[in-house]
């Protein structure tokens, strides 16, 4: 299933791997297509062969795709293609889903994020940024000081190094600065969003999902939260689920397919906009359906 | 004439349309009765809320101008006799009755309805029976209560008449008041907060209590003050378990013992006054005391609701 999407990535994997973390055993299947390329993909997470089953409803079928490490990672297709559940099911947001059913393996750095990582850390490391911006109705503080202090930071000063230096990382530290104290409720969409992206970087996650989170928003805003996915993915392994395939095309790196619960072409972005080799994609992306 | 199928959609548009003093008068007709229907829909309106307003006003005024002109220290004398039918032992007693009730309701009911809404399998068939039989308790007359603390409390038990047999049997009554208050609390605020704690790695617990929570605190304390109320205004339920005796349970030296002390709270005190007849204007003085308590009570916990939302944006 696989084979096929790596031999693209691999291209602009060089300069972007700082870590060179090859995916071990389970992750081998899919990371088999890489070791024709110049360098080895450091691929952060790993799907294999997923199904998953909503009661009856087979939302996903045979999903195999890898994320690069420090890359951005597009997944696009119409509504109901499963782009969303794939995204939830990376750090298992699905679980609390009634009736939801996983099959096939996520690997997360080669252990498996349904058996080997216990689920509260899985969301520590895999975070989440959501398409309506839900700041907690307390202070911007207390917002981003919620991660850190359920993980256990209670020091008054190590929060407020976390809470500065995320803010910073999300770009919103110089607006909300003098706000720290003021309820998070009270900001703009766009600041929200931030706001949510800066709590999700406070509990030093490795990898951020991000689920159409610029839909919500105004045109400068999405700018601003597109610029900061770029400047993110230095440190992060970001993978978005965009309706926009403008987006898609500005942002990523790699972009993969979906229709139907099934993916259907994933490779280098500039790639599956140009010469995609599925007839499908290539009727999505030039905009004919969806 | 053509006939309308063979018509273009300008040709069938001017064919349809009335013109000329014709449609003038049709459109004036219109406008006024819409008007009229309007103005009488504003009219009933208004009388509503006024009626509603006037008759809290009477009733509020009518207890006024009955009862403060006897409201007379002798009434606020520790010791209750015949003579200056004093309403403090009963005063004291409902505060103790309430908070007792309140501390035993309160917290299964937030629990129970925090059970049913964050930790139970959505949509689950339990959720829907322990649902409806909650719905089915609150409709309950308060005088069955009465009888089962009776059979129970005061029989089975035999804790006999006492403030601890009336406030386990109000506790009882209020708990299914406080369970749907919650629960409807607790339903109400958005999943997006849920998410957003589960998603930081968050356990079940401290998203609950620390993104969920604080939203529906206000409607939990307007279940309370509900709660509070049916406990200071109960009578019938009272009168089986908790008895008529006017005294203040005494704490100091009875110690705990002094809850299975018999007590009368101010409806049970009022009750009795009205129906021996012999003090009709110290009735109303008391009805103007319990109006009072209840403000102040209901007051006390807005003021701690406020306080409470406050709190938890700053910590």
């Amino acid at each position: 299933m696989t084979s096929g999407t790596m031999e693209r990535v691999t291209t602009r994997e060089a300069a972007g791997a700082t870590r060179t973390t090859v995916v071990p055993s389970a992750g081998a299947a899919a990371g088999a297509g890489a070791a024709g390329g110049a360098a080895p993909a450091a691929n952060k997470m790993v799907v294999s062969d997923l199904n998953l089953y909503y009661k009856e409803f087979h939302a996903l079928k045979d999903v195999s795709l890898t994320f690069p490490e420090n890359q951005v990672t597009a997944l696009i297709g119409p509504s109901g293609c499963g782009k969303s559940t794939l995204l939830k099911s990376l750090n298992r947001m699905n679980d609390l889903v009634e009736g939801c059913r996983v099959e096939g393996s996520i690997m997360l750095d080669g252990s498996d994020a349904y058996r080997d990582v216990e689920v509260n850390d899985l969301r520590r490391r895999v975070g989440m940024v959501f398409q309506q911006p839900n700041p907690f109705p307390m202070s911007v503080y207390d917002n981003v000081a919620f991660g850190p202090r359920t993980h256990g930071i209670k020091k008054r000063a190590e929060l407020d190094e976390i809470v500065e230096q995320s803010l910073r990382d999300a770009a919103i530290w110089d607006e909300l600065k003098d706000r720290l104290k003021k309820n998070a409720l009270g900001l703009s969409g766009g600041q929200q969003q931030r706001l949510c992206i800066a709590r999700a970087l406070a509990v030093r996650p490795e990898v951020l999902l991000m689920d159409e989170s610029t839909s919500a928003l105004d045109p400068i805003s999405t700018a601003k939260i597109e610029e900061l996915v770029a400047e993110l993915k230095k440190s992060y392994t970001v993978i978005m689920v965009t309706h926009n395939m403008l987006q898609a095309l500005r942002v990523s790196d790699k972009t993969a397919f979906f229709l139907l619960g099934e993916m259907v072409e994933a490779g280098d972005t500039d790639t599956i906009f140009t010469t995609p080799s599925d007839p499908r994609t290539a009727d999505y992306v030039a905009g004919r359906f969806g | 004439m053509m006939a309308p199928w063979d018509m273009t959609a300008a040709q069938l548009n001017a064919a349809s349309r009335i013109t000329g003093p014709e449609w003038a008068v049709r459109e004036a007709e219109v406008a006024r009765r819409r008007r009229m229907v309007s103005s009488l829909l504003r009219g009933l309106v208004y009388l509503g809320a006024a009626a509603t307003a006037a008759v809290l006003a009477f009733l509020v005024g009518y207890i006024l101008v009955n009862g403060v002109p006897y409201l007379t220290p002798s009434l606020f004398e520790w010791t209750y006799t015949s003579d200056n039918v004093s309403l403090m032992p009963a005063l004291v007693s409902t505060l103790m009755m309430a908070a007792l009730a309140l501390v035993m309701a309160v917290p299964v009911g937030v629990g129970s309805a925090i059970y049913l809404v964050e930790y139970a399998p959505r949509g689950s068939r339990f959720v829907s029976i322990v649902r409806t039989t909650t719905e089915t308790l609150q409709g309950i007359p308060s005088i069955i209560y009465g009888l089962f603390g009776m059979l129970f409390f005061v029989t089975a038990l035999r804790w006999n008449l006492s403030l601890l047999s009336g406030a386990c049997t109000l506790a009882i009554m209020v708990l299914p008041v406080v369970m749907r208050t919650t629960e409807e609390a607790l339903i109400a605020v958005p999943d997006a907060y849920r998410e957003g704690g589960f998603g930081l790695g968050a356990g079940r617990l401290r998203t609950v209590f620390r993104c969920v929570l604080p939203s529906a605190v206000p409607g939990i304390l307007g279940g309370v003050i509900l709660a509070l109320g049916r406990c200071v205004g109960e009578v019938a339920a009272l009168l089986f378990t908790a008895g008529t005796i006017a005294q203040i349970p005494d704490f100091a030296a009875g110690g705990a013992m002094a809850v299975f002390d018999s007590c009368r709270t101010l409806a049970v005190h009022m009750y009795v006054l009205a129906s021996e007849g012999l003090h009709v204007n110290e009735t109303y003085a008391t009805a103007v005391v319990l109006l009072v308590v209840v403000v102040i009570l209901n007051a006390a916990a807005t003021f701690a609701a406020k306080k409470m939302r406050k709190g938890s944006g700053n910590d």
